[in-house]
């Protein structure tokens, strides 16, 4: 939120939902964002330029005018000094039902979960290629919400294969909480290739960042219905 | 006390997929620094190649001015003049032990830039550094120094361009690599295991004082004061003293003083002003705005110049053990002139300011006084040159 500038994000959002979206995670920009690539980190300086601020963010978000569910996703050092409580109840109070925060590993995620239980927020665990069995166990039992598959290990953003993940979601078969595929998801085709192996979504982060950046709002549109379409390719071969 | 906290400070705070990595880094930390026979090959190189153990010496004319005694910790004479490279062959070294083959690093000045471009070239391990777009164009030489030692220096250029914008290009990087490579982090930050390790390494410092001021003095010394940056040689010195009675005091980049400002900070001093938070994988004391967002920071020494500071010296200052004091740019300047014209020793912008804390508060700290001087001055000749109006 606040790229390219803090006025249009209310619109970029409106977009995306329309284009097909059925999660809309936002983003909330922090100075050193250490989980995300060059698109987003771009982005994320813009915003910050643009004066985008938590305090802006929460206004915004209530203003939205979407019907689909909202998550944001955030470095912890904006929810720590927010005040963790503060911080989720603010979630609550703006209408966004869930929080993704990269950085915060589940040893460390002890008063985030207990404040997303007293204000009915979902949190979502992360779980990466060589995430061993043991913490795996850890991240499903934090996700409320979904879990976060991580494609491939590096940062979000990029085009490398996303080719471990099918290992990955063997593994995690036995696990009932829904699975959404992230980084470095850029095309319809890998959208297909992850739901057929059998993710429940697919999570687009920079692919979109960057045309958001550009302006290029048309084609926003036309690259998520295509993704879109891809996922449905993909429910469909996994069914048969 | 929960793993890898020092009290309130500490933590784990990274991305999932560096999870794996640095549990494997304790693990094998653990059971290494057990074995005899690595730690035997970590002195035999801290001895050979980095000049180890280093003197403790007594300034004369300051002491005799100063009515104490002064003694440094000769930290400049170590390889490639600082006391980088002691922790940069520990964790070089472990890295080889797990068998990875390639090193990266963050710098800012490039002094711990090169020492890891040291480690690396002497272990026969690839190295590539981050350093901040901005400070390669500030340290030309010691980037070629980084090449002629076989290092591949990679420029950022997102955010501020400094330090904290290398530090953060470095843990993308170990994320899409950790499993052949080892991050090696230059001071006492960072996520667990980091703070700890690295204070072991650097902890010879105060083992080799503490035995060479008994020797010469036949008791320890009134109080140990060192500069503090991420606080490495801090931590370093005092280990071995916390649990006796020294005053240790911590001095900090005061830069050009305490002025509030939402985007940059006009000093580096997280131990006296900052506030509770999260960087670079650690809850810690750090320089922020009323958001979280991190500050850009000032000092005239490059290696104080960082948002941040070590965990675990951040609970010693909370803790009341550990004085954090702060000396602004002018008064780090004219120790460096003292010490040169006084001593015959030029020291680094860095330890100038634990100097210049010694030579403004003699009649407060005790009698018999030991500063560690971590480093040589050589490095921050052009940039005190250029303030006279002299340029090369």
């Amino acid at each position: 939120m606040g790229d390219p500038s803090i006025e249009e994000s209310k619109k970029v959002v409106e977009i995306i939902e329309k284009s097909g979206a059925d999660i809309i995670e936002l983003g909330l920009p922090f100075s050193d964002p250490i989980a995300d690539g060059k698109v987003i980190q771009r982005a994320s300086e813009r915003a910050l330029n643009a004066g985008m601020n938590p305090d802006l963010f929460f206004d915004l978000v209530s203003e939205l005018n979407v019907k689909v569910p909202l998550a944001v996703m955030t470095y912890y050092n904006l929810v720590f000094k927010r005040g963790i409580e503060r911080f989720v109840r603010d979630c609550s109070t703006a209408g966004i039902s869930g929080i993704i925060i990269p950085d915060l590993p589940p040893e460390e995620a002890g008063d985030i979960l207990r404040a997303c239980r007293k204000f009915s927020v979902e949190y979502t665990g992360f779980v990466t290629p060589i995430t061993t069995p043991e913490r795996i166990e850890k991240a499903v039992e934090v996700s409320t919400g979904f879990l976060y598959i991580v494609s491939r290990l590096g940062v979000t953003g990029g085009t490398t294969s996303i080719s471990p993940l099918k290992k990955l979601l063997e593994r995690l078969k036995q696990y009932e909480v829904p699975k959404a595929v992230g980084f470095g998801i850029s095309s319809p085709s890998q959208c297909e290739e992850a739901i057929s192996m059998g993710a429940d979504g697919v999570i687009v982060g920079s692919a979109i960042v960057k045309l958001v950046g550009e302006r290029k709002y048309k084609e926003i549109e036309e690259v998520l219905r295509k993704m879109k379409e891809g996922c449905l390719r993909g429910l469909k071969r996994r069914i048969e | 006390m929960k793993r890898g906290w020092y009290g309130k400070y500490g933590g784990m705070f990274v991305p999932e997929t560096l999870m794996p990595a640095l549990e494997q880094l304790e693990r094998e930390y653990r059971k290494l620094n057990r074995d005899s026979n690595f730690k035997k090959e970590l002195e035999m190189y801290l001895q050979e190649f980095a000049g180890r153990p280093t003197p403790l010496y007594l300034c004369r004319r300051l002491s005799k001015e100063l009515g104490i005694k002064l003694y440094l910790k000769r930290e400049d004479l170590v390889h490639g003049g600082a006391h980088k490279l002691n922790n940069t062959l520990g964790q070089a070294l472990l890295a080889k032990h797990m068998g990875k083959t390639r090193l990266i690093a963050e710098t800012g000045a490039g002094q711990h830039g090169c020492a890891t471009a040291m480690a690396g070239a002497v272990l026969g391990l690839d190295v590539d550094i981050y350093m901040g777009a901005k400070d390669v164009e500030r340290q030309k030489i010691n980037v070629y120094r980084m090449h002629l030692l076989g290092a591949n220096v990679i420029p950022v250029h997102s955010g501020s361009m400094t330090l904290k914008d290398a530090t953060n290009e470095a843990l993308r990087d170990w994320s899409a690599s950790v499993e052949n490579t080892h991050y090696l982090i230059g001071s006492v930050v960072g996520p667990h295991p980091f703070p700890m390790i690295v204070r072991d390494f650097q902890s010879v410092i105060g083992k080799e004082t503490k035995e060479q001021i008994l020797k010469r003095e036949g008791r320890l010394p009134d109080s140990i004061v060192a500069c503090a940056g991420g606080g490495s040689n801090a931590m370093g010195i005092f280990y071995p003293f916390i649990k006796e009675e020294v005053e240790l005091y911590a001095i900090e980049a005061g830069g050009k003083g305490i002025k509030k400002d939402e985007k940059q900070a006009s000093h580096s001093a997280s131990l006296c002003v900052g506030e509770n938070g999260v960087l670079h994988g650690a809850m810690t004391k750090i320089l922020q705005n009323e958001y979280g967002q991190i500050l850009e920071t000032h000092s005239i020494a490059p290696g104080l110049d960082y948002s941040g500071v070590g965990p675990e010296l951040a609970q010693l200052c909370e803790d009341g053990r550990v004085r954090a004091e702060m000396v602004c740019d002018d008064d780090a300047i004219s120790a460096f002139y003292t010490l040169s014209k006084k001593e015959g020793i030029i020291p680094a912008l860095e330890s100038a300011h634990a100097i210049a804390y010694v030579l403004k508060n003699a009649d407060e700290i005790g009698e018999l006084v030991v500063v560690n001087l971590s480093g040589r001055g050589d490095k921050d000749v052009e940039s005190v040159a250029r303030l006279e109006g002299v340029s090369f």
